[in-house]
């Protein structure tokens, strides 16, 4: 990946960390030290990795090894979708974090 | 989302409408340009760039950037209006018509709906009627510049009387269908058709 | 099924101006909950007719701290929340909030690896509450900080990280100013690079731990650099803060 490219895109971008509390209104788990394998290249690493997209009609978060997409989920007033096609699996550790 | 609490003195950034019949509900104006984007920037050289029209069209055709340049450019100056709510008033493109790149393929009378795809896997399905008769375009350049990266350059589809995330950034072809096929967005939440003015926005 | 975070209403009980540009907020909380070092809070901003903005801010204060919580939190120009919390809250004053968030980006006195913090601008938050935490528990593992801001005047926490160096609890201190120095000044005078991560890092050892705080395109350098020293990529752990929080 080109860590060069210093548009404004790339400097919006954080980490999964940054979708957590979205994320906890989904999930039970605290979601960032879950593991998520990627579907497309195979990469394993905890959702506080990966890359988000948050300026955007959605939340998008990516793999840092090949970019494609793994989560996606988008609030409208009545629903939060979410779409976890380019995850292989995700692994919810069972431990309530604080 | 929905909260009882009111933040003393809050009001948030957004601005009276100065002109109030061109602000679709639940909208604001902004000055700026906010960019928002689901994934990095493509950086595709415009020696690789290509635009496509492909599908039910009697045979697919391909510009290159050198051809793209040479078809008939017009200035467009539209209203945009974004999902997250901000709108911008006259706004000002260069670029070309949808009507003028149709002149170049057989339309299959079956054709009736189109998906844009992008550099970086983005796309969006409109309405074939909701692209001809001037009322889309590829734009390439952005107030009398070159259109950046960060706004969807080389190029993108404007489809300004619909939310602006039909406005497909990076554009690379339109794909002529006969059934609706759900974008990135559309497949998620995001209304079909998007009229700002019907307030379209969710499922 | 009782979701873990809930919207609480916060009671704002101090407000401290740390630098010209940064704040620190402290927070009551009806239901405060024991929080880890590196995690943050949810701030909601609710306009009158219903519109909203929300920003994430990283807590500055030790879990050891209980039933409040230190927000610090830089000022954008034009930024919705923070120029709200800056210009408009006042002591007394209440804010919406939904924490604690987060459990990638996070330290533990229990953890024993040597530990290195480094900081851009208001990176420097998440890290203090791990520094505060290991004096609270009275940890004696190894740690760095290593610090960069633009000038003395943007130090957030400057007194006490003096205080902090002086003391004997084994924590460095390692600022860089990119842009002015303080007068007579023998340390760092640059952006971080590699040459600064190899000295700066290279007593910790192989198994350091490394956290890296601040603006999106220094976090990500820093961390390109951590792995040219020989950090493997999972001893490196990075929150971005986006594209503020001048270094």
């Amino acid at each position: 990946m080109d860590s060069n490219q210093t548009d404004a895109v790339r400097s919006t971008m954080l980490d999964g960390n940054a979708a957590a509390g979205l994320l906890s209104e989904i999930f039970i788990s605290e979601m960032t030290s879950s593991s998520i394998e990627c579907a497309n290249c195979g990469r394993e690493g905890e959702l506080g990795t990966l890359l988000a997209f948050l300026q955007a009609p959605g939340v998008v978060l990516r793999c840092p090894a090949c970019e494609q997409v793994i989560l996606r989920i988008v609030e409208s007033p009545e629903a939060i979708y979410l779409e976890a096609r380019g995850a292989a699996y995700l692994r919810l550790a069972r431990t309530l974090a604080a | 989302m929905a909260s009882n609490f009111i933040s003393r003195g809050f009001t948030g950034k957004r601005r009276q409408p100065e002109a109030a019949e061109r602000v679709p509900p639940g909208q604001y104006i902004t000055p700026d340009f906010p960019v928002l984007s689901a994934g990095p920037t493509p950086r595709t050289p415009l020696d690789h760039w290509s635009f496509t029209i492909e599908g039910l069209v009697g045979e697919a055709v391909k510009w290159s950037w050198e051809q793209f340049l040479q078809l008939p450019v017009r200035t467009f100056v539209v209203d945009i209006h974004c999902v997250t709510k901000w709108s911008k008033l006259d706004t000002q493109w260069e670029g070309v018509s949808i009507d003028t790149l149709f002149e170049h393929i057989d339309l299959d009378p079956k054709a009736m709906y189109v998906t844009a795809f992008c550099d970086g896997g983005y796309t969006t399905n409109v309405p074939l009627v909701d692209v001809i008769n001037g009322q889309a375009f590829v734009a390439y350049q952005y107030d009398g510049k070159p259109l950046a990266a960060e706004h969807g350059g080389p190029a993108r589809l404007v489809v300004p009387h619909l939310y602006f995330w039909k406005s497909a950034k990076w554009v690379r072809g339109l794909r002529l269908t006969e059934k609706d096929k759900p974008g990135f967005w559309e497949s998620l939440g995001y209304n079909n058709h998007g009229d700002p003015w019907k307030e379209e926005r969710y499922w | 099924m009782k979701r873990l975070l809930e919207w609480q209403i916060a009671t704002v009980t101090s407000i401290h101006q740390e630098t010209p540009r940064a704040k620190t907020f402290t927070l009551q909380l009806p239901n405060w909950m024991e929080h880890k070092a590196g995690q943050h809070y949810d701030v909601r901003l609710t306009a009158p007719d219903g519109y909203q903005a929300q920003r994430s801010y990283s807590i500055a204060s030790e879990p050891e701290r209980s039933g409040e919580i230190d927000l610090t939190v830089e000022r954008i120009q034009d930024g919705e929340v923070s120029t709200y919390m800056h210009d408009v809250l006042i002591v007394g004053d209440q804010i919406e909030v939904r924490g604690p968030i987060g459990g990638y980006f996070v330290w533990e006195a229990a953890m024993t690896d040597p530990v290195l913090l480094i900081a851009g601008g208001s990176g420097v938050v998440p890290l203090m509450a791990m520094i505060r935490h290991r004096a609270a528990a009275g940890s004696k593992t190894p740690a760095r900080l290593l610090y960069s801001s633009r000038t003395p005047q943007d130090v957030i926490y400057s007194a006490e990280l003096d205080r902090l160096q002086g003391s004997q609890n084994g924590l460095g201190i390692f600022l860089t100013y990119t842009r002015r120095q303080p007068t007579g000044w023998s340390g760092f005078a640059r952006r971080i690079d590699v040459p600064m991560l190899r000295e700066v890092a290279g007593p910790l050892g192989n198994s350091t731990q490394a956290y890296v705080c601040g603006p999106t395109r220094m976090v990500e350098a820093v961390a390109d650099g951590l792995l040219q020293i020989g950090l493997p990529p999972n001893q490196i752990r990075t929150e971005r803060f986006g594209p503020t929080g001048g270094i």
